[in-house]
């Protein structure tokens, strides 16, 4: 009996290797994991492929943009998730980052961009969007964003939104407490709750976007 | 990620192969095991992968290369030479208040003390104690980055690039080294510590790592504005000098002038701390051990504790978990990671899986887990015969010896525990007729959350490092079997009237919105949260609200002694005193705190530092009159 459980688990193992090698990124992975034929990649292009992909997104003002290309590529950003209908955390951390836009109001939109990408793209059309943002007195520089559901499925994975939990996971409400904020040219990436207090939220975006200040990073 | 199916099939996976009895060489054979000792996380092996993730820029565990084990010896770290104040590194001399005259070359202050969140605030942070206690000896560390840093010498292995700590010369030529330089100084001798931030510029980061650094010495009874605090980190182009009294605890309390003999620390480690970024840049390099001898643990095991000698039989090893990108062969780090980071390439003092030629004697090894995530429970293991148990010694916890020593087969430790144990290689040699025998870790941990508990077969665990038993020779040091005494622990017995707590507090850890709180509060270095009053004891209860993830917290300033702990009682090895507790599941735990001499705000944080730097953190401050806060 435990033989045969040997067995089967063996022919189970041999099969899945058979599938692994025939896919090519698998075969890929396999040949430099044994025979280390590394490449020169920059770092910043790997942050791109593992983090940016370039899907196409719609901002709640109606433009067609593509992710990489014209929201992230060579700014500073600060990137959530949200969805118009949450009604748990998103209008707190919302409110929170309107605190945060008045705080910051002669930089968002100038060099630093805010970027809210909905959970719920089915739903969140760019007049719904619009609908949420003017109710909550989102200033100008701060868009919001919706897609089809598969590339923001992608997105929320590469921007590390998850769970490990598969349960918690699939509760959009776990994903929607995080901010993450970066320069991408420079490769330095920093999160804070949504929820943290505003000042300290500002504080710690100044602190990343504009180091070293001479003087210091006052926000009030 | 992974959806609830490929989780089941995990799990069956698993169950196979335990059911099945497959040796590790089989799993090899088929492929399903790194060299590191990891399940290959492929086709359902893993709960977490997800399909054909191991191509350029895939920083996870199970697609680092392959690299062959027990290559090289375990590099000892040197020891930080003193300097004169003639040093040109000590131009201008360190002084009570700090130098924040602005450097015309780069419009900030020469030194970074008195910053607080990259704001100078003039006027704070001159050294407490300074004058009373008079620097003795002087150290210059040059933090700076070394492209040709080599964790293996498996060819096939690019040189890498750390930031790290040097030996304090201003020549090229003194490289950072990770782990940094061995700090030692002695009770009763103050020093100071220069540090330059010579890091380079932030674009040039290699993909994580930021260039603004404050150096925690992790357990030292410090005033702020030496602790290395989160918020007091500095600038590339600025210095920042460290002072220690090098009293004992209590020194300026009930203990005057030198302090409690029995609140005596040994082994610290000093890090980065920088506030949202302290896991990449340790993870980077930026950890050193510091050792404190007294006239009791002197060194030397002549006289005192008759401990075996440093540096000889005295060896500190920094255990470090990594991942490599597969495409690029160089150490990565995921800066978009929230729950927590484990590594496939298990390094020791920075070298994948060393070996360590002892002789037939004892020596003190000086554990530390630097993490960032990973916890350890750490056998020693003979790989010719996988039946034998062997026994070793714990003498210390978190640096600090316990009253006497405490015989185990294995110790669990959380990320920034240290252990220090002695083993005894001529018995071993003799009992188990070995001259192999290896630090193996045995817990089984899949992700960054927390270890599942479960302790892996011998051989079915990570090889941390080799040990190759030679000759017999002299030893002089003091055998743990006659149960030598070391320091008595400070009274906690509450029908003392003089330990009485003034105050209780309790701290809840948990997950919120898919951010790591205390008391359902994220940190912030502009909130202070409570105050307790200098010179005075107090009663803390920390809380795990979770059933998926430990954490290991540890509180700055002073160090506690545990009263009580939930799932797995308080073990003969933790009656001690500590400075990390590491919460299992759901556990409560009840601490003994005395606050002494220093005023100032410190933290209380998980070491996980991933969790630390999202936010699970807090400050506290200590000052002539406590709060009363019972949950801040």
């Amino acid at each position: 009996m435990a033989d045969m459980k040997r067995r089967t688990f063996l022919v189970g193992a041999a099969a899945g290797f058979v599938i692994a090698s025939s896919s090519p990124v698998g075969s890929k992975s396999n040949k430099l994991r044994d025979a280390h034929q590394f490449q020169n990649i920059h770092p910043r292009e790997l942050i791109r492929r593992r983090h940016f992909p370039n899907v196409p997104m719609i901002t709640h003002e109606g433009r067609r943009v593509l992710f990489y290309d014209d929201l992230i590529k060579d700014k500073k950003v600060i990137l959530n998730f949200m969805f118009a209908t949450c009604e748990k955390a998103c209008p707190l951390v919302t409110a929170n980052l309107v605190k945060v836009q008045k705080m910051l109001h002669d930089r968002i939109g100038h060099d630093i961009f805010m970027y809210s990408i909905t959970l719920a793209p089915e739903v969140d059309t760019p007049k719904k969007l619009r609908e949420y943002a003017a109710m909550h007195g989102v200033q100008r520089g701060w868009q919001f964003l919706t897609g089809k559901p598969a590339d923001i499925e992608l997105l929320r994975r590469s921007l590390g939104f998850t769970q490990r939990n598969p349960v918690r996971d699939a509760d959009k409400t776990n994903h929607i407490g995080v901010i993450r904020f970066g320069t991408e040219a420079s490769m330095r990436w920093a999160a804070c709750p949504g929820l943290a207090p505003p000042d300290w939220v500002a504080t710690s975006i100044l602190s990343e976007m504009d180091s070293p200040l001479k003087g210091g990073f006052k926000t009030t | 990620m992974a959806n609830p199916r490929e989780v089941a099939n995990a799990r069956t996976n698993r169950l196979e192969i335990i059911k099945a009895g497959l040796k590790r060489r089989d799993l090899f054979k088929m492929g399903l095991l790194t060299s590191a000792g990891y399940l290959v996380p492929k086709n359902g092996l893993s709960a977490w992968a997800f399909d054909n993730h191991c191509g350029p820029g895939a920083c996870n565990p199970g697609c680092s290369p392959r690299i062959t084990p027990f290559l090289d010896p375990l590099p000892i770290p040197p020891v930080l030479p003193e300097r004169t104040l003639a040093d040109p590194g000590l131009t201008p001399a360190p002084q009570e208040f700090p130098n924040n005259a602005i450097n015309p070359v780069n419009q900030l202050p020469f030194e970074g003390r008195g910053q607080f969140n990259g704001t100078l605030r003039p006027g704070t942070d001159s050294f407490q104690f300074f004058t009373q206690y008079p620097v003795q000896h002087y150290f210059v560390q040059r933090i700076r980055a070394n492209p040709n840093f080599r964790i293996t010498s498996d060819t096939s292995i690019p040189a890498q690039t750390i930031w790290g700590f040097n030996q304090g010369g201003a020549d090229p030529s003194d490289v950072a080294i990770a782990p940094g330089p061995t700090i030692v100084a002695h009770y009763q001798q103050p020093i100071v510590v220069r540090r330059f931030n010579e890091l380079p510029p932030q674009n040039q980061n290699g993909g994580f790592g930021v260039p603004e650094v404050s150096t925690h010495l992790h357990n030292f009874h410090h005033g702020t504005e030496s602790d290395g605090g989160p918020c007091r980190y500095f600038f590339r182009g600025q210095y920042f000098d460290y002072y220690s009294t090098l009293q004992q605890a209590g020194f300026d309390f009930n203990n005057q002038p030198n302090g409690d003999i029995n609140e005596s620390l040994s082994t610290l480690f000093y890090h980065d701390h920088r506030v949202d970024h302290t896991a990449e840049n340790v993870y980077k390099g930026m950890s050193g051990f510091q050792l404190l001898f007294n006239n009791f643990d002197t060194g030397d095991e002549g006289s005192g504790f008759h401990l075996p000698s440093f540096p000889a039989f005295d060896i500190p090893i920094s255990l470090a978990d990594k991942l490599i990108d597969p495409g690029t062969g160089l150490v990565c780090f995921d800066t978009f990671e929230n729950d927590g980071l484990v590594g496939d390439v298990q390094l020791a003092n920075g070298k994948v899986q060393p070996f360590l030629d002892v002789s037939q004697r004892r020596y003190r090894f000086r554990i530390l887990d630097s993490g960032p995530s990973r916890f350890y429970q750490l056998f020693l293991t003979n790989p010719n015969n996988l039946n034998q148990v062997i026994p070793f010694w714990v003498i210390a916890n978190d640096g600090n010896l316990l009253p006497a020593p405490v015989q185990v087969t294995s110790f669990r430790m959380g990320v920034a525990e240290r252990f220090d144990i002695i083993i005894d290689f001529k018995q071993i040699a003799s009992q188990f007729g070995t001259s192999i025998v290896r630090l193996e870790n045995r817990l089984q941990q899949n992700d960054g959350r927390a270890p599942t508990n479960n302790i892996l077969g011998a051989g079915r665990g990570t090889y941390c490092m080799e040990f190759r038993i030679g000759a017999q020779v002299a030893d002089g040091s003091v055998d743990p079997a006659t149960a030598p005494h070391f320091y008595t622990l400070p009274s906690t017995s509450l029908t003392d009237a003089t330990v009485i707590p003034r105050i209780t507090r309790t701290f809840t850890f948990d997950q919120s919105d898919g951010g790591w709180v205390v008391n359902d509060r994220f940190m912030s270095c502009n909130q202070i949260r409570f105050t307790v009053q200098r010179n005075s004891i107090e009663r803390w209860i920390l809380q795990n609200n979770g059933g998926e993830w430990q954490h290991p917290i540890h509180i700055h300033l002073e160090e506690f002694q545990i009263l009580r702990r939930g799932s797995r009682g308080s073990a003969a090895v933790e009656h001690s005193r500590k400075d990390v507790l590491t919460l299992n599941f759901d556990e409560r735990a009840e601490l003994f705190f005395r606050f002494r001499d220093f005023r100032g705000d410190y933290p209380l944080h998980c070491h996980n530092t991933i969790h630390e730097d999202h936010a699970m953190m807090l400050l506290f401050q200590v000052q002539d009159v406590g709060d009363n806060k019972t949950s801040p």
